[in-house]
């Protein structure tokens, strides 16, 4: 049984570390081209579920509602970054902070306005139904595996896309020196708006991907998001591969510690007060890894400087 | 002669592949000015950031006063008796002339952990900061905002800040810097009084200003210093004048 | 005067450092407004808006103490409900235990709690304190962008800790039932009650005045402004910022537990990140790095949520709108648009 539940479990945790990556990259890549801190990135992912799921219910087609979901995700993100993220660019942090904040008020209470406040309910596929068996008896949700896949493959196109492309060149440039791009005659009003919308459009995926697994509802992007800075921080401001590898390990020792932490105190407490105690500490413990990962490295695992 | 009071010895820095600082050493004297010269690029600044402790060197020591003041951060340096003055002027733009220098007499007495007595009416505070402006000629501008005064007045600012320490030694980083002739020469004036009370290592491009100031001259050239001589042995260098003085004219 | 006089004078020769008499007198028409309110309330019967103003009088607090870390120290803290959560739920555990005669946490050795808001005002000043230093300790050592996260991440790191802790209400908070004591005077009468609230308001923004017209202030102020400057003069920033965050947090702590006490109920919602984020928003609406900021960031805060969730249920949407407004067309909150210019130079 431990073997088997241990496999789950490092999948779940790889399936949440999957989420958390496209909410990262999106994030800390924001970050390291424009030098923004965006609170409302969780708007996006938000936005991404229930478009997904409003188009899954009238069509009856769940990757039509993944693919408008995500493309909806985009384009809020564009008209988002037109009509007010470009004007925070040479603003300070706290200005960022506040004028995202408000865009999340903005969000949250339009989307009731426009839903009311009972959760939409999105179903898996019919493809992706049931578990898929493994070697040593181990079986497994389809569906999760399949946004695990996902997350490999959005993070290989990552990486094709800023090693390989043209695009991904000008945000490296960006990254390293914000005058020097607009020396080389990059376009950067364009260059800012694409890379935000990338990134939006990368929070609606999560969201429309995790919409079958959860309710879909006002606020679901706040823990998310919050689980992303946390990511971004160890990983470090700017970097995709720590956001990658941040995700994985958020994902990971959030999932086991919420399962294993009872677990193991119950050897030596009773068991009512293992689980409320393990439970207790579990919930802090990707924060307390941030911690000691901060004072050791304080620019994160991969970050700049 | 006596000991030294300032005595970089060694010292090296490299950014990645770029030697900035090449075992260079450097002693500096009561009573006079040493003057650090050589083109742009040369590494001058990353010395005065060195020995201020804005950046930390790969290797070599910088003894204060016969101290090993190395490993000491920006602060304890200062407390030490280390004044600057930067090469571009570093100042809380949105405050007066008095608040600004206000924080250096401040700081020489003491602990900023005084949380309850006001400073504006405070004698012992203000008495030393009038006295600092009245001495370079600031005294009227006391109640001015940094973002309204005139690069040149900033400068002076920037030295009354650093005088305000009473200083052991002071760094000064191109203070002549777009002063104009008449403030070169008041300047230069001033700082010939100034080394009376305390030795300074400048950084100055203006040859003029440096020939008539420096004691003696270290010229620097990609990282090393080249030679060290008094302002005529300089002057008459033969490779000083080919490596340095020959590239200002061209 | 003449002009020996006028060098002499030291409020001349620090024309600039004293406070205008504008912004002085919109300090006192603020405070004595919202004492005046909770009276007339008093007198009207109208205990919802006693209760009102108490409510914006402990806000307030709480924002003096985020102004101390965000506007004078420029600290952007976006983990501030971590300490007023904090303090709410000490005299919502001392409380409890109090009424059940339990030892404190459970643990054998530890007091029976207390009613008493005197010592849990005495409590709730050392734990936030110490974990302000904690999160402080650990923040300082970064800056910008991840002092932002890091700060508050560990307030949902508090937040998430009080929803799983069983012992405590979890996430269906805890009752006060009966609202803690104070020698003398009884609590539980509404104008009373405000009186308190908005004497430990006035304390503390007593305390902050005299923190920034001090040594420490003018260290803290250059800190913020240019901290190359403050240790080229001899003085390290760090420690200076840490010691404005530990008092910052400290407030904002002792107005958790005033809060407590007001609804007679602590939640995890005190911590929640919203709560950080209006904190911020209270303080930017008022102005940020002056004084009385706060109170008037609370006062429009708080009867904007009163009156406009009156009318309708979507507030926040407007809200949200009005920040956005705030934020990019007008700089300097309702105090800089009533008093003009800060001129504390």
């Amino acid at each position: 049984m431990t073997f088997a539940l241990v496999v789950e479990q490092i999948l779940n945790g790889l399936q949440l570390g999957t989420m958390l990556f496209l909410m990262a990259s999106g994030l800390t890549l924001v970050f390291g081209v424009m030098g923004l801190i965006n609170l409302a990135h969780g708007s996006f992912y938000m936005a991404g579920a229930f478009v997904t799921a409003t188009v899954t219910a009238t069509t009856g087609n769940f990757w039509l509602g993944l693919l408008v979901g995500v493309l909806a995700a985009g384009v809020i993100g564009i008209v988002v970054e037109l009509l007010v993220i470009r004007r925070l660019y040479d603003r300070g942090h706290l200005d960022q902070v506040l004028a995202t904040f408000a865009l999340i008020l903005i969000f949250s209470e339009g989307t009731y306005m426009i839903y009311g406040s009972s959760p939409l309910f999105l179903s898996v596929p019919q493809e992706l139904r049931g578990s898929l068996n493994l070697p040593f008896g181990i079986s497994y949700s389809r569906y999760r595996m399949a946004i695990i896949g996902m997350g490999i493959l959005v993070a290989i196109g990552l990486y094709l896309l800023i090693s390989r492309t043209r695009l991904g060149m000008q945000i490296r440039a960006g990254e390293n020196d914000r005058e020097m791009i607009g020396a080389l005659g990059v376009d950067i009003k364009t260059l800012y708006t694409l890379v935000f919308a990338l990134g939006a459009a990368l929070a609606g995926l999560a969201g429309s991907a995790i919409g079958a697994l959860q309710s879909v509802r006002v606020g679901m992007g706040e823990p998310v998001l919050i689980m992303a800075f946390v990511v971004i921080v160890i990983g470090g401001i700017g970097s995709i591969k720590g956001a990658l590898v941040g995700a994985l390990l958020v994902g990971v020792v959030d999932t086991l510690g919420r399962i294993f932490m009872p677990l193991t105190l119950v050897t030596f407490m009773p068991p009512s007060q293992a689980m409320s105690i393990g439970s207790a500490i579990s919930s802090m413990l990707i924060y307390i890894m941030m911690a000691a990962i901060l004072a050791f490295r304080p620019h994160g695992l991969f970050g700049a400087k | 002669m006596s000991e030294p009071i300032l005595r970089i010895s060694n010292l090296n820095k490299a950014f990645g592949a770029l030697k900035a600082t090449q075992d260079v050493s450097i002693d500096l004297y009561p009573g006079e000015i040493h003057a650090l010269i050589g083109p742009n690029g040369a590494g001058k600044s990353t010395i005065i950031g060195q020995v201020s402790g804005n950046l930390a060197p790969d290797s070599g020591t910088i003894e204060l006063d016969g101290e090993d003041i190395t490993a000491l951060t920006v602060a304890e340096r200062a407390r030490r008796g280390l004044g600057r003055s930067f090469q571009i002027s570093s100042l809380a733009d949105e405050l007066s002339v008095r608040r600004n220098v206000m924080m250096a007499v401040q700081a020489k007495q003491g602990s900023p952990f005084r949380f309850w007595s006001p400073i504006r009416t405070d004698a012992s505070l203000l008495d030393p900061t009038m006295a600092v402006l009245e001495r370079l000629g600031l005294q009227e501008r006391a109640g001015t905002v940094i973002a309204e005064l005139s690069h040149g007045e900033r400068r002076q600012v920037e030295m009354a800040c650093a005088l305000a320490l009473q200083p052991k030694v002071l760094l000064l980083d191109e203070p002549m810097a777009g002063m104009g002739s008449e403030g070169t020469s008041r300047l230069t004036g001033f700082l010939e009084e100034l080394k009376k009370e305390v030795p300074i290592l400048l950084i100055e491009h203006d040859m003029d200003a440096v020939f008539r100031l420096a004691d003696r001259v270290s010229v620097l050239v990609s990282g090393a210093v080249l030679v060290h001589g008094t302002a005529d042995e300089i002057r008459n260098h033969p490779a000083v004048r080919e490596a340095y003085l020959g590239e200002e004219t061209a | 005067m003449t002009s020996l006089q006028n060098r002499l004078n030291p409020q001349t020769l620090l024309g600039g450092l004293v406070p205008q008499s504008r912004e002085h007198w919109i300090n006192v028409v603020l405070v004595v407004g919202l004492v005046g309110a909770a009276v007339l309330a008093h007198f009207l019967g109208e205990r919802f808006y006693i209760n009102l103003a108490s409510r914006i009088a402990i806000i307030a607090m709480a924002a003096v103490g985020l102004n101390l870390a965000l506007g004078f120290g420029g600290m952007v803290s976006f983990g501030h409900a971590a300490f007023f959560g904090l303090g709410g739920y000490v005299a919502g555990i001392a409380a409890y235990h109090a009424f059940n005669m339990t030892p404190v946490l459970g643990i054998g050795f530890m007091p029976e709690g207390t009613t008493q808001m005197l010592s849990i005002w005495l409590v709730t000043l050392l734990v936030s304190g110490l974990l302000g230093l904690a999160i402080g300790k650990i923040s300082l050592g970064t800056s910008g962008v991840y002092f932002i996260m890091i700060t508050l991440a560990f307030a949902q790191m508090m937040y998430y800790f009080a929803n799983s802790w069983p012992n405590y209400g979890g996430e269906d908070g805890l009752p006060i039932f009966l609202r803690n004591e104070l020698p003398l005077v009884d609590t539980n009468h509404h104008l009373t009650f405000f009186f308190v609230a908005a004497t430990l308001l006035l304390i503390s923004l007593w305390i902050s005045q005299r923190l920034m017209g001090s040594r420490f202030g003018a260290a803290l102020t250059m800190a913020r402004m240019n901290p190359v400057r403050l240790a080229t003069s001899g003085i390290d920033p760090q420690p200076v910022k840490l010691v404005a965050f530990v008092i910052s947090a400290m407030i904002a702590g002792l107005a958790g537990a005033l809060y407590a006490d007001l609804n007679r109920f602590v939640s995890p919602s005190m911590l929640s990140w919203h709560f950080s984020g209006e904190l911020i928003v209270i303080v930017i609406l008022g102005g940020v790095g002056r004084l009385y900021g706060p109170l008037a960031g609370a006062i429009l805060f708080v009867l904007m949520e009163t009156w406009l969730g009156g009318v309708t249920q979507h507030w926040q949407f407007w809200l949200g709108l009005v920040l956005l407004g705030v934020v990019l067309f007008a700089r300097g909150g309702l105090m800089g648009f009533l008093a003009g210019r800060s001129k504390d130079v």
